[in-house]
């Protein structure tokens, strides 16, 4: 057991080192065409002042010792933008209650509904209701997260005047606010998550309706409810949950980003796309790297509580 | 049974007249193509989505046409200031305050609204089309041939160019797939990639290509490794074949389901993605239309003109969903014992 975890550890720990040497290196080497110097200074400078520049900022210092000296300002919360002259990690940090509301909130919805919709499926495989979720859930994968949420900020901001037009309200300062604003970005995020994993609870469900131990539940004389909850969904929601903290993990990193924009949340998604309009390399770089260390460090979490629910992980079947 | 035989017939026990080859009265078995083709036809539904995407893609390739013959203008040309006579009222196509006329309902102009730079919408979302499509096929060429191959190399060779390979896979797989889509695509570009200059289409087709490779060559890995298990691999090493021509002649027969399966899924997803990396400025660079752009610079207008959101967006919606339930079809048809499908 500790040495799955060990070894788990140990992956990640690898799998950080690499993410962030390939963030650096395209951000810092091949972007500014090994020229960072420049792409600071402009197009009109002279080249005393791109000299300048370069020794300033330590970009004539090989590149291993850049990077050295880069992951050390980023850890340290010591980076500062070229371009805003901003605090890199504060800025991210501001953004994260936005980002952190959005993204867990719409994971519990996103659970707590795909359960129950595909449960609802599989019951009634087959028949009407099961057709009809079905075709809803093909359209919520294929529905774009900031088109689906320009659609609701039309509609359902403008024309009808129910919710906020967007921007974020922190919930210390007034719960209901926070709430009323949040509730356009879950909806559309969730959408997304709906589609999908209730199919995969719906084929799982289904698998294991027609195990052996089922049906022995069902000839003890316990009844639909029961044999439901007690045996079939316990063994069918493992998948799921391992699956959901996965990709909530990859909402944190990408997926709320879109979402973020369309709302005008400033989470760090926003700040991001603010980063690439801008080519604001070392926010975009900082913000990469603390996003996917996010999602490396969750993943590895999620293995190993995934090992310790199921054992057969564990012993490499 | 010990029934007198004649020379070569030794082994048969007489009740199997009619395998294939010897010349029996049954005909050869149906092929499993064959029979997954059949079970295809009767699925109307996925047949007529599937009709629906063929028909999106013509009207795209098209868009030359539509752009020159009905509505003369090119999907660039910009008309802040110009006016048009819609049903009999001179309108312009940007207000004084910026908001761009909505579909007009006639062909031969602004059929379905101007943009707010006074580009025919209908126009642009043409060649939007061509675009956005042109980068998810190419992509999802991009990710097939790529994952098959390294998830064959993998999963037959296992040993240290499986673990190379998994590796490699499990850095692009860490990275969150939006994530790794920015990171490449404002680089690239910016950059330019090789032979392709900055601008070209190749480039987000490249990004998105690799973002999704792990995703399919995880499953062809683990179905090679099993393959590979299997009596006759074995027998056609015996017969003295290469690895290569192996892979080629028996294995990947046996992968191309799945990778079927794969294509229409890695196309939907594709398109998506490129438009939410457009509409994140790291796909597609202005001024060249794609739906993610046009929706993205549709948002800008909210709420006087909506239709520059709406239309781009419900093509692009219509076009993943068409793709996606085709794609569900197939695979129904492809593997009849899942439990997931769409009507009959």
């Amino acid at each position: 057991m500790t040495r799955f975890i060990v070894r788990r550890l140990l992956v990640m720990v690898a799998l950080l080192f690499v993410i962030t040497l390939i963030t650096f290196l395209l951000f810092v080497v091949v972007l500014p065409n090994g020229n960072p110097a420049a792409l600071i200074a402009g197009r009109l400078a002279t080249p005393a002042e791109v000299h300048l520049i370069s020794v300033r900022y330590g970009f004539d210092k090989p590149v291993y010792i850049q990077y050295l000296k880069t992951m050390a300002n980023i850890f340290s919360a010591q980076a500062y933008s070229y371009q805003s002259g901003f605090n890199v990690v504060d800025e991210i940090r501001s953004g994260l209650p936005a980002t952190l509301s959005l993204a867990l909130g719409a994971g519990i919805i996103w659970l707590l509904t795909s359960i129950a919709l595909g449960t609802l499926a599989a019951i009634r495989a087959g028949r009407y209701t099961d057709r009809v979720l079905t075709v809803l859930s093909m359209l919520g994968v294929s529905l774009p997260p900031f088109f689906l949420g320009a659609v609701l900020i039309y509609f359902v901001g403008y024309e009808w005047g129910v919710i906020p037009i967007g921007g974020f309200v922190s919930f210390t300062s007034s719960p209901w606010q926070w709430f009323l604003h949040m509730l356009a970005p879950w909806f559309t995020l969730s959408v997304l998550f709906i589609g999908f994993y209730s199919r995969v609870l719906r084929s799982t469900i289904l698998d294991t309706i027609n195990e052996d131990y089922v049906r022995t539940a069902y000839a003890k004389g316990l009844s639909e409810r029961q044999v439901l909850v007690r045996h079939i969904l316990r063994n069918s929601l493992i998948p799921i949950i391992s699956l959901w903290g996965l990709d909530l993990a990859q909402v944190i990193g990408g997926g709320a980003i879109l979402t973020e924009s369309v709302f005008n949340l400033h989470g760090v998604g926003q700040l991001m796309r603010d980063s690439i309009g801008r080519l604001d390399t070392v926010t975009l770089m900082a913000g990469v790297i603390l996003v996917a260390l996010a999602v490396v460090l969750l993943g590895a979490i999620v293995d190993i509580v995934y090992a310790v629910l199921d054992p057969r992980i564990r012993l490499g079947a | 049974m010990a029934t007198a035989s004649a020379p070569g017939t030794e082994f048969s026990d007489g009740l199997d007249a009619g395998f294939a080859g010897d010349g029996g009265d049954l005909p050869p078995g149906i092929g499993p193509w064959t029979l997954a083709w059949r079970r295809l036809r009767r699925n109307r539904v996925a047949l007529f989505f599937g009709a629906v995407f063929l028909l999106i893609v013509v009207m795209c390739l098209l868009a030359p046409l539509y752009s020159n013959d009905i509505a003369h203008v090119g999907p660039n040309f910009e008309n802040i200031t110009g006016t048009v006579n819609v049903g009999g009222k001179q309108e312009d196509v940007v207000s004084l305050i910026g908001i761009p006329i909505g579909p007009t309902w006639e062909f031969h102009h602004y059929f379905l609204g101007a943009d707010e730079n006074g580009r025919d919408v209908a126009v642009r979302l043409l060649y939007g089309g061509r675009n956005s499509l042109e980068i998810g096929a190419v992509a999802t060429l991009l990710t097939m041939v790529l994952a098959t191959l390294l998830g064959m190399l993998a999963g037959y060779f296992r040993g240290f160019t499986d673990g190379i390979i998994s590796r490699g896979l499990d850095v692009i797989w860490a990275y969150p797939a939006v994530l790794l889509g920015i990171t490449l695509g404002t680089v690239l570009a910016i950059r330019g990639l090789g032979p392709f200059k900055q601008g070209s289409l190749m480039v987000p087709a490249f990004v998105i290509g690799i973002v999704y490779i792990p995703y399919v060559a995880r499953p062809i890995r683990a179905q090679v490794l099993t393959l590979r298990e299997r009596e006759f691999i074995d027998a056609a090493r015996q017969q003295g074949l290469s690895h290569l021509q192996i892979m080629w002649s028996e294995i990947l027969p046996n992968v191309a389901s799945t990778i079927v399966v794969f294509v229409p899924l890695i196309l939907a997803n594709a398109i998506l993605l490129e438009a939410g990396l457009t509409y994140l400025g790291a796909g597609v660079q202005p001024p060249a239309p794609s739906w993610g752009s046009m929706i993205s610079e549709g948002i800008d207008t909210i709420p006087a003109a909506f239709h520059n959101v709406l239309v781009p967006g419900v093509m692009l919606v219509l076009a993943v969903l068409s793709v996606n339930i085709f794609g569900d079809g197939l695979r129904d048809a492809l593997d009849p014992r899942a439990k997931v499908r769409i009507g009959q």
